[in-house]
């Protein structure tokens, strides 16, 4: 028990401790100072000289949008030409098929926008071509997208006033160069060392004790794990993703592929401290967060080390907690560290089955990806805090009788109406598009997408869009869902959930950035203060959590109350 | 005549106009531009053809009748008494400019027009309504001035305290900058000449009775980030209601249309949504209250934001006039015989310079010397620039500025004695005024004259700071005159010697660093900057064009009262912040009373969820209702009077006022709903 406890109370707090170096280091990046990584800038020069970009021009938001946009549109079209070509492509020694149109679309779409939900398995849907050449290509770019962005937000946070935000393509291939790649490169080396394949070899027979034989899938896996893991993508190697023991084989890669999770986004709220100067801002917001994190976590790892209520009713002893879904050598509390952790960022990576995890823990992940805030994707996670901090600054700035400003700018009807479009999103389009499903469901049972009947499949279906809507990519499973209706609807739903709270956000710093600069007064309010950290969360719990709070009774709640 | 400070919040005949305003308001057209109430409406329309067909068609799939008309009933409660808010503070508003209206009503004008084809000028008698832009009449003394206008010749003395409540008379002159006198007032002496400046019917006071009515309001621009924020919170439960539907059909789960209506009537900001040009309003009326007239909402709002406050020293930090403190007189002359000369020298002065230096000999403990039947008073001249008095045996005792008195000693062959030369400097460097006396063209020595800062100032000047708020004095004194009373003051910055263009140039720098800037002022070289600055406030006795320039008017002329208007702004925007805190807040123990309830009935489990214990669904979904809707009338004073400010620095207010209206905010409900359920437990 204890043991347990411990355990992944060390993978957090080694995460935070590394977090608060690398926040500085990503920062001396964004701002271009000299880092020890400098010798990667030939490399760079030859990538920009080859096309043709100048680092150096400086970019209003609107270009740097545009080129986001742009770069991430032509990825799309690479990655549908490879799904649905690869049958006949190189590197496909197990001879697995080319993909169906609306599943490549859903897997083009879904590894597009960072999120990884894959409606199709690693070991039988892809070829090596398209895992490393499409799929782990598009978790490198993808994430860097993110942190991009990320970073024209800081730079709008920093500057007085202008309309000249850096580079967007700066930002981007240095959030490869110099972050991305050396964090994965390690942890692949360390995965390598554990037993995880790194070879172009198909599948291998192997004959078991028992004397049955099993074809093992093998292939690239370390370096496509690492990335999945450090760029919050989430998109496994292999069907079952960190539950597999090729791609998670022991408690050590576990406690790395964990930390990797939260790491960058950790460490993203402590680069905006070092890159403004203001690290009390960054503590406030990493409170916030942690505080919401914690909750959330402590809640899951406590009835998932509980055991199922329903089996201990029928006397089975349950002294390792609620097994059912999770590997023995993880263990329940790793399995619900995982779980929070995972569905915080934006990752979507697993190492349990989350469909079989109990009631309130399937809530926490739900609640945790309807804030899509705590900690968040790479980058991203920070702009939707962004979102939540312009709202708690509004309402609390004329809590204390000024026009609200936030960092010395003022906050009004056009930000707030971007803000307000933003936060709704998140809500409009899980709800729509559950209701929908539940609709198309009710009128006609036959389908056959549900399993599990009753709360718990509507369970799955919330999680479904939520999860998309999130931009996670871990599924409740259990929900049948490679066909037209999920694949389109969830690609509709990870197209507007990627890009609308990139562009929000972008489009909010770089309309303040071009404000007046209003020197701090003793009226301003302070926004790195405990007591504003709380208005913060306050906004997060009640905007977020609660718009879902009579989808969650009817889901998990149910499901927890009758078991 | 103070304007009924302390008017109760309900009086019964506005509260009878707001009642009956409150059901005209219900006109969907008007209810249009509040997008949080109307969709209230639409629920309340939508029950009453629920409660219709149950009545005449005999649906039962919906609850008892009674139950529903009892929804229905609350919910156009909820419209009602946010039209309520809206229309009281309409009725107070207006109460407040109809008084001041009042001292306007129809007085006849003597007009002079050019009559007949030779265009000879005829005094005609005429009502003050028919008054048109340009015209000229003549007051005299006893008259009632019949419309706004600009003394264009003559002097006279008026009693303003109609509109003012000062009852001293004050000077208003043709072209200087106290040339604008206001309907209702009244001559009390001399002759005037007097041209309207002003249509009939576009007074300041007719523009803002027209703003507090309603027709030309705009809203501000906080108020339109508000809006837009509280029509994302509506729309968010639109969607939260609206895919209920499916998520209850799929859980087998039928959901009556009076629960979705009240669900989502509960969830949406209606207690914001319904004070919200309430408080608006109130803030105008607040102005009006302290006796200033706003040209628009907007500026009321600003003003909470000011930054940089620039305030004339005379009047505003020190007490107009000039106080003797101390005498000093030279070597060889003692203190009694200087301060008798000093007295003697001012015992016909008349000026409160005069009589302070009386007022100080009486403190000294010389006794009042009586005037000799035979003295010759002599009087201040521009020429000798001192006055004094000649007693008998020919001993002439002159008071007046070192420059001149040194030239009268000079001049009769007599030295200026080091020591007092070297006075008069000191005093000038501490910002005092040294005034000479010398008898028989000698030296007696110098009376110090300071300026005596008004009591309380500096208690006010800390305020502003706490606020955040950077104070200014303008002065025409030098710069070491002006820097030492800035100290005493504790005003953070002074512009000395200053010339109109001086503070115009001031509020442009400020305004480059992105401050707002307020001031005050009158005359017509004040104009650019009033219209400069971001809140201008003309003193009312101020010329016309400045009064065009500023967009706020204070019919007090007093120059404290900007400190007053910022906390009538600040208070503005607290409220709208509180309230809307509050209302959200409640949005927790509103999902608690209802989600249980919608779903019991087929899913007993979520019992677990009934966390108030209500008595059951009907009547937990009644009290939330309820709640929600008297919830309104118990905030209107709060709406009306406006949140407390406390200059307590902006961390500790945020923190105050989330635990009172946000914490506040999460508690009550529970209490409320919880309470409302036991008594309609009860009924039902």
């Amino acid at each position: 028990m204890l043991e347990e406890i411990l355990g992944i109370a060390f993978i957090f707090v080694i995460t935070v401790l590394l977090a608060i170096p690398l926040g500085k280091y990503i920062a001396k990046v964004y701002s271009g100072q000299s880092t020890w990584l400098d010798f990667m800038s030939p490399l760079e020069k030859i990538i920009y000289k080859i096309c043709r970009i100048n680092p150096k021009k400086e970019m209003t938001w609107q270009e740097h949008l545009t080129a986001l946009l742009t770069i991430n549109l032509i990825w799309f079209l690479w990655m549908m030409v490879v799904l649905m070509n690869q049958g006949w492509l190189p590197l496909n020694p197990d001879g697995n098929p080319s993909m169906s149109a609306d599943l490549a679309f859903n897997t083009a779409i879904s590894f597009l926008v960072n999120c990884n939900l894959q409606h199709y398995s690693g070991e039988t849907g892809v070829t090596y071509l398209s895992q490393l050449g499409g799929l782990m290509f598009m978790q490198f770019v993808t994430a860097a997208t993110g942190m991009a962005a990320g970073a024209i937000v800081f730079k709008a946070m920093k500057e007085h006033q202008t309309t000249q935000l850096g580079n967007f393509y700066d930002y981007f291939l240095k959030s490869c160069t110099r972050i991305l790649l050396p964090i994965s490169l390690v942890s692949a080396i360390i995965l390598v060392f554990n037993g995880t394949p790194m070879n172009w070899e198909g599948k291998a027979a192997i004959t078991t004790l028992q004397g049955d034989s099993v074809q093992v899938s093998r292939g690239p896996a370390a370096a496509m794990i690492a990335i999945k893991q450090a760029g919050t993508n989430g998109g496994g190697y292999f069907g079952v993703n960190s539950s597999h023991p090729l791609e998670n084989p022991n408690y050590l890669t576990n406690i790395v592929e964990n930390i990797l999770i939260i790491l960058i986004p950790i460490a993203f709220v402590f680069a905006l401290g070092f890159y403004l100067n203001r690290k009390k801002l960054a503590w406030m917001i990493f409170g916030v967060m942690t505080l919401g994190f914690l909750l959330l976590l402590s809640t899951s790892v406590y009835f998932e080390m509980q055991g199922n209520p329903a089996l201990t009713k029928m006397g089975i002893h349950q002294s390792l907690g609620s097994m059912e879904g999770k590997e023995i050598r993880f263990g329940a509390a790793a399995s619900a560290l995982w779980g929070i952790t995972t569905t915080t960022t934006s990752n979507g990576s697993v190492n349990a089955m989350h469909d079989s995890m109990t009631p309130l823990s399937g809530a926490m992940q739900m609640i945790d990806m309807m804030i899509n805030a705590l900690y968040g994707g790479v980058g991203v996670g920070f702009l939707n805090f962004y979102v939540f901090i312009i709202i708690a600054v509004f309402i609390s700035g004329l809590m204390v009788g000024r026009t609200p400003e936030f960092l010395g700018k003022k906050i009004e009807a056009k930000e707030m109406k971007i803000a307000t479009l933003v936060a709704l999103l998140h809500t409009f389009l899980i709800l729509c598009f559950t209701a929908l499903a539940s609709y198309v469901f009710t009128k006609d049972t036959s389908v056959g997408w549900l399993n599990n009947p009753s709360f718990h499949g509507f369970s799955e279906m919330l999680y479904e869009y939520t999860s998309s809507s999130a931009n996670n990519g871990s599924g409740f499973e259990g929900l049948a869902d490679n066909n037209p209706f999920w694949n389109i609807t969830c690609g509709i739903v990870l197209i507007l959930s990627r890009y609308l709270p990139i562009i929000g956000p972008v489009a909010i710093a770089g309309i303040l950035a071009n404000k007046k600069y209003i020197p701090e007064s003793e009226g301003t309010l302070k926004t790195d203060t405990t007591t504003f950290g709380f208005m913060v969360f306050a906004v997060i719990f009640i905007i977020a959590a609660l718009s879902f709070f009579p989808a969650l009774a009817l889901g998990p709640l149910a499901e927890f109350f009758t078991l | 005549m103070k304007r009924s400070q302390s008017v109760s919040l309900f009086q019964w005949d506005m509260t009878k106009t707001a009642m009956i305003e409150s059901f005209i308001k219900l006109n969907p057209a008007t209810m249009f531009r509040n997008p949080v109430m109307f969709t209230v409406e639409i629920g309340t329309v939508v029950m009453f053809f629920v409660c219709l067909q149950i009545a005449f068609g005999g649906d039962t799939s919906q609850g008892s009748l009674a139950y529903n008309i009892a929804i229905f009933v609350v919910l156009l409660l909820t419209l009602l008494f946010a039209n309520f808010a809206e229309a009281l503070a309409e009725a107070r508003g207006k109460a407040q400019a109809d008084s001041l209206r009042k001292t306007r009503e129809d007085t006849p004008a003597k007009v002079i027009r050019a009559v007949g084809q030779l265009k000879v000028n005829e005094l005609q008698i005429m009502p003050s309504s028919q008054l048109e832009k340009g015209d000229i009449f003549i007051c005299e003394a006893g008259d009632i001035i019949p419309s706004d206008g600009e003394i264009i010749e003559g002097l006279a003395t008026i009693d303003e305290s109609a509109i003012t409540g000062e009852s001293a008379p004050v000077i208003r002159e043709a072209g200087g900058d106290k040339s604008s006198v206001t309907g209702g007032t009244k001559v009390l002496s001399d002759h005037i000449k007097v041209k309207v400046t002003t249509q009939p019917g576009e007074s300041f006071l007719d523009k803002m009775i027209a703003l507090v009515e309603g027709a030309s309001r705009q809203k501000t621009p906080n108020e339109i980030a508000l809006t837009i924020l509280l029509a994302g919170f509506t729309l968010i439960f639109v969607i939260v209601c609206v895919t209920l539907k499916p998520f209850a059909d799929y859980a087998n789960t039928p959901i009556a249309i009076s629960a979705f209506i009240a669900l989502f009537v509960c969830l949406i900001p209606t207690t914001i949504g319904g004070l919200l040009s309430a408080i608006g309003i109130a803030g105008m009326d607040r102005a009006l209250r302290a006796n200033v007239i706003t040209k628009s909402g907007k500026a009321v709002e600003t003003a909470g934001d000011i930054d940089t406050l620039l305030l004339d020293k005379t009047g505003t930090i020190t007490i107009g006039n000039r106080k003797a403190t101390h005498f000093w007189p030279t070597a060889g002359v003692t203190e009694e015989q200087f301060t008798l000369a000093a007295m003697y020298s001012s015992l016909a002065d008349e000026t409160p310079e005069g009589k302070s230096i009386i007022e100080l000999g009486l403190q000294k403990g010389t006794k009042l010397p009586t005037m000799p039947a035979n003295a010759e008073m002599i009087k201040f001249t521009a020429e000798t620039r001192s006055s004094g008095v000649n007693l008998p045996k020919n001993i002439k005792i002159r008071k007046g500025a070192q420059d001149a008195i040194r030239m009268m000693v000079e001049r009769a062959g007599n030295a200026f004695p080091k020591d007092t030369s070297d006075k008069v400097r000191e005093i000038a460097t501490n910002g005092g005024t040294p005034l000479v006396v010398s008898e028989n063209d000698k030296v007696l020595g110098v009376i110090e004259l300071q300026d005596v800062i008004k009591p309380g100032i500096q208690e006010r000047f800390e305020r502003l700071r706490k606020m955040g708020v950077k104070t200014v004095m303008v002065t025409g004194d030098n710069p070491l005159t002006a820097k030492y009373i800035a100290t005493v003051a504790g005003v953070d910055d002074f512009i000395a010697e200053a010339k109109p263009e001086d503070k115009m140039n001031y509020i442009k720098a400020e305004q480059a660093n992105g401050k707002l800037v307020a001031m005050m002022g009158d005359g017509t070289n004040d104009a650019p900057a009033l219209a400069q600055a971001d809140v201008g406030v003309a003193m009312n006795s101020g010329t016309q064009a400045a009064k065009e320039a500023g967009n706020m008017v204070d019919l007090d002329n007093d120059p404290t009262k900007l400190i007053e208007i910022v906390e009538i702004g600040k208070q503005l925007l607290m409220t709208r912040g509180t309230l809307t805190t509050f209302s959200i807040a409640n949005d927790v123990a509103k999902y608690f009373a209802i989600v249980p309830a919608l779903f019991v009935t087929s899913i007993p489990a979520l019992q677990s969820l009934n966390i108030m214990q209500l008595s059951s669904p009907q009547s937990a979904i009644l009290s939330a209702v309820i709640f929600n809707a008297i919830i309104i009338p118990l905030l209107i004073p709060l709406a009306l009077r406006g949140v407390a400010y406390k200059p307590i620095g902006a961390s500790a207010l945020l923190r105050r006022n989330l635990l009172l209206y946000g914490v506040g905010g999460l508690i009550v409900p529970f209490l409320g709903i919880k309470l409302i359920d036991l008594l309609v437990g009860v009924w039902l």
